[in-house]
């Protein structure tokens, strides 16, 4: 098997790995003069992705991470290349139509095998049923950390190799090494273990109040739509497919429960994702653009930046122990 | 150019995968509750605080019927992702 990526103007071939798919064969998704990429434009990138990403996970609200470093490259790239780097058409039909159409279909899912789910279960002995749910949410979690691994490990490890090649650390076409594929992985365990309790409040009680049998369809429903979809070509935001399998989880199981107004933070947050961080990788290019000193300034900046939102976390730190001490949604139905 | 096709296709299998495999595992918790005493029925159950999901409180088919059925629905439920994982694999 020989799967590449297509980073910039050269091509990385991952060959080493099984499961690669077709959504992250390129970095960039097209979606800018890949010419143009250069160590640059990927640390300014990484800037306006990185300070999205931890002021979104400070707010509780999941939010891609692959649309901010999209949006963050787009902006880099247009500091660096102008205007016409970008192609316009497949941040269309690769990003914004995807972003709307991903957690509708998701959801959409969910929302039958929740319904049909609860009506077949009624026939069970309640206990065997929840128990039985419960184990199947061990598979089904399962699944959807292989789907998130599939879909979004392979652009921090396609990163990595990148900045390698371009530094002429590597050579042009070589994979991925192994420490970075094991970076990569032990990165992306570490940032949900340690930093996801966040966005599993909003999720699993902000949202709707998740039982167990909405949780196994959930994460079903998305690892359905994840896998599928990769395997078919599309690239769609692990984030947004997740966020919609439970809406329509929440939805199947009782429409009053779900908090929709949780929804539309969600949507104005999913809205801000490009630009903002676009606004931020352009100026982080702009600044770096500058030379060593300017690359150094801004590295500073974000580390900073970085450091006050995690302080900024600790007053109010969502953990194992706390994160359930939301009060459950109110079903309208109980306010009238 | 949007692939429409291939976004009909993907909605359509992910719809029939992630539904299918719900209904069969729920399919299998009601054949499986047939193996359960009738004396395990009921509010001892929904002792955890939560919302019934179950609420039978008698035997829905004998419990031969009811194994036969949660192994021949997990089993497919196991084949359908097994099947779509050497997709994702192999396809490449």
């Amino acid at each position: 098997m020989f799967i590449s990526y297509s980073i910039g103007d050269r091509t990385v071939p991952s060959s080493t790995r099984r499961g690669k798919t077709h959504g992250s064969e390129t970095i960039s998704s097209g979606l800018v003069d890949e010419a143009k990429i250069t160590p640059t434009v990927i640390f300014a990138g990484l800037c306006g992705a990185i300070l999205w990403n931890l002021l979104t996970w400070l707010l509780g609200l999941p939010s891609s991470s692959s649309h901010a470093l999209f949006g963050g490259l787009i902006g880099a790239t247009i500091v660096a290349a102008g205007l016409e780097a970008v192609n316009y058409g497949n941040v269309l039909s690769k990003v914004l139509l995807p972003a709307v159409l991903s957690p509708i279909l998701a959801g959409i899912v969910a929302l039958i095998a929740t319904y049909l789910g609860y009506r077949i279960a009624a026939r069970g002995r309640d206990g065997t049923v929840k128990k039985g749910f419960k184990a199947g949410q061990i598979l089904s979690a399962s699944m959807v950390a292989l789907a998130h691994g599939t879909n979004d490990a392979q652009k921090t490890m396609g990163i990595i190799t990148l900045t390698l090649i371009t530094a002429g650390l590597l050579p042009e076409d070589a994979g991925p090494p192994f420490w970075v594929i094991l970076s990569a992985g032990l990165a992306i365990a570490l940032g949900t273990y340690l930093g996801g309790w966040r966005i599993i409040q909003t999720l699993g009680k902000r949202v709707s109040e998740i039982q167990t049998p909405q949780g196994f369809a959930a994460e079903t429903a998305g690892a359905a739509v994840i896998l599928t979809s990769a395997n078919l070509g599309f690239a769609l935001s692990t984030t947004q497919v997740a966020t919609g399998s439970i809406f329509g989880a929440g939805a199947g199981r009782r429409l009053a429960t779900v908090q929709w107004s949780v929804a539309g933070q969600m949507a104005l947050a999913w809205l801000l994702t490009l630009p903002a961080a676009a606004a931020v990788g352009a100026v982080a290019a702009w600044a770096s653009s500058t030379g060593t000193v300017g690359t150094v300034v801004v590295a500073i900046v974000l580390v900073a930046l970085a450091g006050g939102i995690y302080a900024a976390s600790r007053r109010k730190p969502v953990t194992a122990d706390n994160v359930n001490d939301v009060p459950a949604p109110v079903p309208a139905c109980a306010v009238a | 150019m949007i692939n429409w096709g291939a976004l009909g296709a993907v909605s359509l299998v992910s719809l029939a995968a992630g539904v299918v495999i719900v209904v069969l595992v729920a399919l299998a918790l009601v054949g499986l509750s047939a193996r359960e005493p009738a004396a395990d029925a009921g509010a001892a159950d929904t002792a955890d605080g939560t919302e019934p999901v179950g609420r039978a409180t008698g035997p829905v088919m004998s419990a031969a019927t009811g194994t036969a059925l949660a192994a021949v629905c997990l089993l497919a439920a196991a084949a359908i992702v097994v099947y779509g994982l050497a997709l994702v694999i192999f396809h490449h």
